[in-house]
């Protein structure tokens, strides 16, 4: 019984003079909707497709199902379904005959094929276009056919590179609710390097750069800065009269929970606005009470979350694009 | 093999579904017709030793041009990356190329036969229709046509751009049918060896109806060779 779907030790691979990765741990266990974020470069590609057996590390460990990658290769492919970067097929053949060619190269059962290729083809929409050349096929539908290909042997893990790019923003909904649906049943790594699309679809996120980790966590933690957050508020006085903005800051910083006090901008007249920071604990009760006490009215408190951006800017700031990227 | 068959079929199936099937069978055929019934009208004289005689040469470009797509273009649309992320040995692929590329080329020779069959009936009046020759010959072409396939795979796999593959292809197959061209000329042991070397030295000799071991073995060899080095260089893909 494997108790991880992907483990990955020490896994470093050089092209040439370029090192895609420098040592590159982790392990998915089974069941999880895994984001892999970088910026373009940072060997996502690499680590995938030495997962799908298209790439051979140069040195460290891949296992897939326990499997190893290299030593046991087909072993482990038949568990994996690999949407790769870009999506190559056969262009020009039917939709239809595409899928047929995939479960006889994939050995799917005869017994077996024709169901399916039928279950995978209504998950993916694929239903009007079965008799249409891939050639013809919009970028969405594309997608799909990849997607379909992917999940027809029914695999335990699915590696899909980038699977939304470049598909117009309705296309991306619809191909991300699948890729949604899909993440209920089975073990999903996806590569991005658009982040609000973790957000909507991984419960975990794994940040890499220069071929390296350097953030592992839940969406909802890289996003929150971990050591707290911001609160901005807008006060004005219960009477509506002008406001010592220096005294109504140094009331605010005795709050307990608040570390830190800037003013901003508030709303025009009599208002006053600041922007507060705080520790670990939620400050609004306690900042409530406080207002209360003084006489002062609070007209809009607003959590500001730290975007995801901001966190993978930080990550991934530095060092990231140094290497040129060769065309594929 | 179950994966081999699949790719066999899609690759047989998408040649007959393009054009270049055409023009390369159709040219063929036309080359081959025209070069074996001139002779016939000019001087009256045709034998099926003058079809088989003249069919390996065109095969010396016929194979090329239908092998060189096999592997290069799998290579230039990305869709190697799918094939070798498939649950199979690389072999495999190899080995549904292979005999996609025979099928193909034994469609021509299939064409071909009413050009034989036509000779072979041509024997004098009482005389019987004699098979023998007819299938020795259709034999050794495909056995010539293995050998040939297996060295333009593998020029096919040596890069993305498929005129590449043909040219090397062309010139691996060319030199297997010239080497023993000039053997006439040199010390008797090299004469041999190099007749030895020569796909249609061998030919010539099944052709003849007598099926010799070492003809076989050397096809046999000559294809396995070829398709061992697809194999290898299929795999160094992987990068
Ligand atoms: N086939 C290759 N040959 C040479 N360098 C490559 C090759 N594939 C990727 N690289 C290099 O390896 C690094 C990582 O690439 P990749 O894994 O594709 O990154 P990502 O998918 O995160 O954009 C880049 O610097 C890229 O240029
Ligand atoms: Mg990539």
């Amino acid at each position: 019984m494997p108790t991880s779907m992907i483990h990955i030790e020490g896994l470093t691979k050089r092209y040439g003079n370029t090192e895609a990765l420098r040592g590159l741990s982790f392990t998915v266990p089974k069941g999880q909707v895994v984001g892999f974020l970088g910026p373009n470069g940072a060997g996502k590609s690499t680590t995938m497709r030495i997962l799908a057996g298209y790439v051979t590390p140069t040195s460290g460990t891949a296992t897939v199902g326990d499997l190893d990658v290299v030593q046991r290769a087909v072993e482990a492919r038949r568990l994996i379904g690999y949407l790769p970067e870009n999506n190559p097929l056969y262009e020009e053949m039917m939709v239809v005959d595409f899928l047929k060619f995939i479960a006889e190269v994939r050995q799917v059962p005869v017994s077996q094929r024709s169901a399916r290729i039928k279950s995978a083809v209504e998950r993916c929409g694929l239903g009007q276009v079965l008799g249409k050349d891939i050639n013809q096929l919009s970028k969405g539908f594309r997608q799909r056919v990849g997607l379909a290909q992917a999940i027809l042997h029914e695999p335990d893990l699915l590696i899909l590179d980038e699977p939304t790019s470049g598909l117009d923003p309705n296309q991306i909904v619809e191909i991300r609710a699948l890729i949604k649906d899909l993440g209920r049943e089975k073990t999903v790594i996806l590569s991005t390097h658009i982040l609000s699309e973790v957000q909507s679809t991984c419960s975990r996120v794994l940040i890499v750069s220069g071929g390296q980790l350097v953030a592992d966590d839940s969406p909802e933690r890289l996003t929150s800065s971990g050591d707290g957050g911001e609160v901005t508020v807008v006060l004005a006085s219960k009477f509506n009269q002008p406001l010592d903005a220096a005294a109504v800051g140094t009331g605010l910083r005795g709050v307990p929970g608040i570390t830190q006090v800037d003013a901003v901008a508030g709303e025009g007249g009599n208002t006053l606005g600041f922007k507060l920071r705080h520790g670990v604990e939620d400050p609004r009760r306690s900042l409530f009470e406080h207002v209360v006490k003084q006489d002062l009215v609070l007209l809009e408190v607003r959590r500001t979350q730290v975007s995801l951006e901001d966190t993978f800017r930080k990550l991934t700031g530095q060092g990231s694009d140094a290497q040129p990227r060769k065309a594929a | 093999m179950e994966s081999a068959l699949a790719i066999a079929k899609r690759e047989f199936r998408t040649f007959f579904g393009s054009p270049i099937a055409y023009i390369v069978l159709g040219g063929f055929l036309l080359l081959a017709g025209w070069l074996y019934f001139s002779p016939l009208f000019l001087i009256g004289q045709a034998s099926l030793r003058n079809f088989f005689g003249l069919v390996p040469v065109l095969f010396v470009v016929l194979v090329p041009a239908v092998t060189m797509r096999a592997m290069a273009e799998e290579r230039k649309s990305g869709t190697l990356e799918l094939l070798l992320t498939m649950p199979m040995d690389d072999w495999q692929i190899v080995v549904g190329k292979f005999l996609a590329s025979l099928g193909m080329v034994s469609v021509g020779l299939l064409w071909t036969l009413p050009y034989s069959l036509s000779v072979a009936s041509m024997t004098g009046p009482g005389a019987p229709f004699d098979w023998g020759p007819v299938f020795a010959g259709y034999l050794g072409l495909l056995l010539l046509a293995s050998a040939f396939i297996g060295l333009g795979l593998w020029g096919s796999a040596l890069s993305k751009n498929q005129i590449v593959g043909f040219i090397v292809g062309l010139v691996l197959c060319f030199a297997f049918y010239f080497v023993d061209k000039f053997a006439a000329l040199l010390p008797e042991t090299l004469g041999q060896v190099l007749e030895f070397l020569s796909v249609d030295y061998h030919f010539e000799n099944i052709a003849r109806g007598v099926l010799d071991t070492r003809d076989l073995v050397f096809y046999l060899s000559l294809t396995a060779v070829g398709l061992v080095l697809t194999t290898r260089t299929l795999s160094s893909a992987r990068q």
